[in-house]
């Protein structure tokens, strides 16, 4: 890596009118707290790249886009600050797509900078253009064009005011080369210019009392908690109200870790792979008090039948998500923190003994369980490495199979914990999203809990990690399978195992060849020893676990159905 | 149900895209989008006609209200307002249909802007249903030709009580 020599820079030139476009970016960066970022150079960002490297910003040179992406996305959900990305225009910008959407569909704050070509080519099929305003407007909250110097410092700033308030979510500055190399004809003006954006504030007072008071006259009340309580740092304010009221809670699985699952009131993870006692709560109960989530098909089961019995109650800071999916009887927009507290006054302490008995009986009937025997299973990994790291460490994901045993079985306990891509599923996440945390955690334990088909897509990114000598853990759940496929396949397609066998190739030898420790792992005597070593190694490692491969997650709620027809699975 | 909306949108590149693009993404179903320039040069308004139940309608209220450069969203259901939208029609009109077709124009207040040998152009504006109606009433002599703007309105302005 190369020197920086911070002290000996010279004084930022006072006027911007006597700065390049590259100077007042990295200039504005500054100024919004940015200290890290990731990304890869190429042809329309070299004249950023040049100021780079004298900027006290720190910069992550990636594998792959996509890799970078899901770093400034792990970094963000796991310090709650803005993760900023650069790529260069054509490729280098289409291969954000993913981590944007991702983003995007998470509400994760997020600017991501792209080069694009020369203004005056703009339009002519130059080298390495594409369309990127076009290509992400659907999938980014806000994205803009910058062809003129004076408009760049102006753009950068709202970016980030845009993508860090009211719903987070990313926010795509596309800039012209030329507008990185001019200076401004004169004096640009910084002044942000968004007579259309206007984020909600704290929720209307009547709407907060007429909330409490279906809740106080509710026998038996269901709060339902998303990502926005842990985005909006609401995690007491919800205790309090829960503990207030004697209400039980049970998260989505961007809610994970806003409420401890250590808590007698707490239901763990409703929906398509939730627990049994969350699902027959959620159907029973009189009263759905939605926080910070957004009635995602996953969560629901079958619309009609969602919740019967239920007042349905929901918190939002988006409007639009409001009655978009479920018809509310009590919308609240506005900032969970502030509105979960004003509610908090008017909540009447109730005896809810007999609600609370009963869900304790389904707890009781109906817990996780797996069957022990056998190859090692993959359930028994996470609840290990949840007792090892006394459910305290960050843990990212993949998606599929590993992630819902992830969810269920690690034992969640404190809000961004939890690092995975929930709405729009994008396998190949965790690898990356744990490095970007690592960065933003420094002595954290992050893990990346992954399954063999996700972490073959971006393990390429261990490299970043053994660069930046990141004690990051890839824990890989192998089963030689796409296993979520293959679970549906085995359910609902006669077990016609179509493109989900996956040999997965010596992951230990992989991560050595890499330059990071591996360990590979198929006794069931070799399990527990070799996680705690993996989890004291002070270094990239990757532990390969093989386990039983056809093994299936359950509950289970098939699509159509309602959430209480479960298929518990042969443990019932 | 057939609902009127009004944007108001920055005048910067890429809002028509979004708006477009954002009905196309959720399905929602619009006969027309008309866009132009306003009082002030750095805002456009945009007239949209949309159909759907009021839930729909509220959804498309929120998520246009939800793009950042939309300024201001307003729909027109319980509220009294003046409609017009302006068509260039093309009717085949020889000798001697001329001066019944000519008369129909008339009776809509319409204008003759163009003729020749076989055919006229026809100009006339109004709510849609006058206009829908001109043109169910011309369609036997044969329409050669049709432009239509789209619908924009406008709120009447208060009643004196």
């Amino acid at each position: 890596m190369t020197e920086r020599t911070d002290q000996a820079r010279e004084p930022a030139p006072r006027r911007y009118a006597d700065m390049t476009g590259a100077e007042i970016f990295n200039q504005m960066l500054l100024e919004e707290g940015v200290d890290l970022m990731f990304g890869f150079p190429g042809g329309a960002v070299i004249p950023i790249f040049d100021v780079l490297y004298d900027s006290p910003i720190r910069f992550v040179l990636t594998r792959h886009e996509q890799g970078a992406c899901h770093m400034a996305d792990g970094y963000a959900r796991s310090t709650g600050k803005t993760g900023v990305v650069i790529a260069t225009s054509g490729p280098g910008a289409t291969n954000l797509v993913t981590g944007l959407a991702t983003a995007n569909m998470d509400s994760v704050p997020l600017v991501a900078f792209t080069g694009q070509v020369r203004s005056n080519l703009i339009g002519n099929d130059a080298f390495q253009e594409a369309d990127m305003t076009g290509i992400t407007r659907p999938i980014t909250k806000h994205n803009c064009l910058v062809t003129r110097v004076e408009d760049l410092g102006r753009t950068v700033k709202e970016a980030f005011y845009i993508a860090r308030t009211g719903r987070p979510g990313p926010v795509v500055v596309d800039i012209a080369v030329d507008a990185t190399v001019n200076r401004p004809a004169r004096e640009p003006s910084m002044e942000p210019d968004l007579p259309g954006y206007k984020p909600r504030g704290g929720g209307h007072d009547r709407q907060i009392r007429a909330a409490a008071e279906a809740i106080n006259a509710a026998e038996r009340p269901v709060l339902y908690v998303g990502g926005g309580v842990v985005i909006a740092g609401a995690s007491d304010e919800l205790r309090a109200l829960a503990a207030k009221g004697r209400i039980p809670v049970t998260t989505t699985l961007l809610g994970l870790g806003a409420f401890d699952e250590t808590d007698p009131l707490a239901l763990k993870m409703l929906g398509m792979h939730g627990t049994a006692y969350a699902n027959y709560a959620v159907q029973a109960c009189d009263c759905l008090v939605a926080v910070g989530a957004r009635f995602d098909d996953r969560v629901t089961g079958r619309l009609e039948t969602f919740a019967p019995h239920a007042k349905i109650i929901h918190i939002d800071i988006d409007p639009a998500s409001i009655s978009k999916n479920v018809v509310v009887d009590i919308p609240v927009v506005g900032d969970a923190k502030t509105i979960l507290a004003g509610m908090l006054e008017f909540i009447e302490p109730r005896d809810r003994s007999a609600w609370l008995g009963r869900i304790d009986e389904w707890k009781r009937t109906y817990p996780l369980k797996y069957d022990p025997d056998g190859d090692i299973k993959p359930q028994e990994v996470v609840e290990l490495l949840g007792t090892l790291t006394k459910h305290d460490a960050f843990v990212a994901t993949g998606v599929g199979q590993h992630q819902m045993w992830a969810a269920q079985f690690y034992g969640w306990r404190r809000p961004r914990q939890i690092i995975t891509s929930g709405g729009l599923g994008t396998m190949g996440f965790g690898c990356p999203a744990a490095i970007g945390a690592q960065f933003g955690n420094p002595g954290a334990t992050v893990i990346d809990i992954d399954g063999d088909g996700s972490f073959g897509m971006t393990m390429v990114e261990v490299i970043t990690a053994v660069q930046h000598q990141l004690p990051v853990k890839f824990v890989v759940l192998d089963n030689d399978y796409l296993g979520m496929v293959r679970q549906w396949q085995e359910m609902f397609y006669h077990k016609r195992y179509s493109s989900v066998s996956h040999p997965c190739p010596d992951l230990a030898a992989v991560a050595r060849g890499f330059g990071a420790e591996g360990m590979r792992i198929q006794d069931r005597a070799e399990l527990a020893d070799g996680l705690n070593e993996a989890l004291k190694h002070d270094g990239p490692i990757v532990v390969d676990v093989r386990v039983a491969p056809e093994e299936n997650v359950y509950p289970m709620v098939a699509t159509g159905k309602s959430l209480d027809e479960m298929d518990l699975g042969k443990l019932a | 149900m057939k609902h009127v909306i009004m944007a108001m949108v920055q005048n910067k590149s890429g809002v028509l895209a979004h708006v477009a693009g954002m009905f196309a993404a959720r399905g929602f179903n619009i006969d027309s989008l008309v866009v132009g320039r306003t009082e002030d040069p750095d805002v456009s308004r945009m007239t949209i006609v949309a159909v759907g139940d009021d839930r729909v309608l509220e959804q498309i209220r929120k998520q246009l209200e939800k793009i950042v450069t939309v300024v201001k969203v307003r729909d027109f259901q319980d509220t009294s307002y003046v409609e017009r939208d302006l068509m260039l029609l093309r009717v085949h009109a020889p000798g001697e249909k001329r001066s019944e077709v000519v008369e129909l124009v008339n009776m809509f207040r319409g204008r003759v802007v163009d003729v020749s040998r076989k055919d006229m152009m026809v100009e006339l504006s109004g709510p849609e249903d006058k206009l829908e109606a001109f043109i169910d009433l011309v369609r036997p002599y044969g329409i050669g030709e049709l432009a239509r703007t789209g619908v924009i309105v406008m709120k009447r302005g208060k009643q004196a009580s």
